[in-house]
């Protein structure tokens, strides 16, 4: 989910770029995401990324690319009075698009999200460890982030989702925490549950983040109570 | 029942005095401090980044004052008798990757001196304020 911060360690004047690989495995799915990330200025940040969405024991994975851009608008993550604030867009190319068709989405081939997401840390602040938070409004109609497609026959319009996450750092290299993801709920043949999670995360440097987790997705495409292991590494080059 | 009531009183008092000592001791006091100051001067001097703002400084008052600072801030018996971050620091242009280098090597200086992660969050959360005097002038 989008925070305000930046990819990378890019401070004012320079550039990070990086790659990540991302794999959940629930009972009846998995979902892999590769992508590559670059930031500039501690402002600007542009990813793409590939999610190829695995039915366990059905051929065929469904694929969906996002190309987003995201931009520091106010604020800063520590330092001043406000939190640091970023405005950025999700442009989500559904490449193998015949289940969402099937299953009754409005559009099959390409949807756009927009958000507006908040963070801060917080030095000190519980018994004196340093608390972070992110709060991320989303505009979308994506099912299933996508890979279901975008809108249904129960809901074709955009919809404000909030996402929340709350951490807190054990020390300079390891946070733990939890998010709480809104989802649309647009199809009728399927019900969508939101997501949450709970989160360890690992900097043993700035080129190197490990993130696992165990999340709770709930119902997804009529297999109920989907939950299982998240896994993420990113590691940056420059 | 009064001898109790007291006795809890004293007990409950003893350990909020126990868990939230005041930043300054946690800090080891003016010993733990010097020796914090002591190691942040041994970072910046070999940090070929931020060095270069320092070539040119007095170090043995640079100590003092640091020394002084932390004291204040931290709610030890001290006073800082230095000039305002405001001045000292126009001039210099520090950035802010500068900055957070300067903080990054705080933290190792702390590390060194066996000061405690949350202790140490503590004491950066009172200079943070500092921030808007320092960079960008």
């Amino acid at each position: 989910m989008p925070w305000a911060v930046m990819s990378g360690y890019a401070d004012e004047g320079e550039t990070a770029a990086g790659a990540f690989y991302t794999a959940v495995d629930v009972q009846d799915f998995r979902l892999r995401v590769t992508g590559v990330t670059l930031s500039y200025d501690n402002r600007v940040e542009v990813s793409a990324a590939q999610q190829a969405f695995e039915i366990k024991g059905v051929a065929g994975d469904i694929r969906q690319e996002i190309f987003s851009a995201k931009v520091r608008v106010a604020g800063d993550l520590i330092y001043g009075s406000m939190p640091q604030i970023a405005t950025g867009v999700q442009f989500k190319n559904l490449l193998d698009g015949d289940i969402a068709e099937a299953v009754g989405a409005d559009a099959a081939d390409a949807g756009m999200d927009g958000y507006v997401s908040f963070t801060r840390l917080h030095l000190g602040a519980v018994g004196g460890y340093n608390l972070l938070w992110n709060l991320s409004l989303r505009a979308t109609k994506a099912n299933q982030m996508g890979l279901l497609g975008y809108g249904g026959d129960e809901n074709a319009g955009y919809q404000l989702m909030p996402e929340a996450s709350v951490a807190v750092l054990l020390d300079n290299g390891l946070a733990v925490g939890g998010e709480y993801r809104q989802k649309p709920d647009n199809l009728s043949a399927f019900s969508e549950d939101d997501f949450m999670d709970i989160f360890i995360a690992w900097f043993p440097n700035k080129q190197v983040n490990l993130t696992l987790a165990w999340a709770d997705l709930g119902s997804i495409a009529g297999s109920e109570k989907q939950s299982g292991l998240y896994a993420s590494l990113s590691a940056f080059f420059y | 029942m009064l001898r109790k009531a007291l006795l809890f009183i004293s007990l409950i008092s003893w350990s909020v005095h126990a868990h939230c000592g005041s930043l300054y001791e946690d800090l080891g006091g003016r010993e733990g401090i010097a020796t914090v100051v002591d190691n942040f001067i041994t970072e910046i001097s070999f940090d070929p980044s931020i060095y270069p703002f320092f070539s040119k400084t007095n170090v043995p008052r640079l100590r003092e004052k640091l020394e002084e600072q932390f004291c204040m801030l931290s709610g030890g018996p001290c006073e800082y008798t230095g000039d305002t971050m405001e001045k000292v620091h126009t001039g210099m242009h520090i950035s802010s990757a500068e900055f957070n280098r300067t903080v990054e090597l705080l933290q190792s200086a702390m590390d060194d001196a066996g000061v405690p992660f949350t202790t140490q969050n503590r004491l950066i959360r009172l200079l943070a304020p500092l921030r808007e005097e320092i960079i960008r002038r």
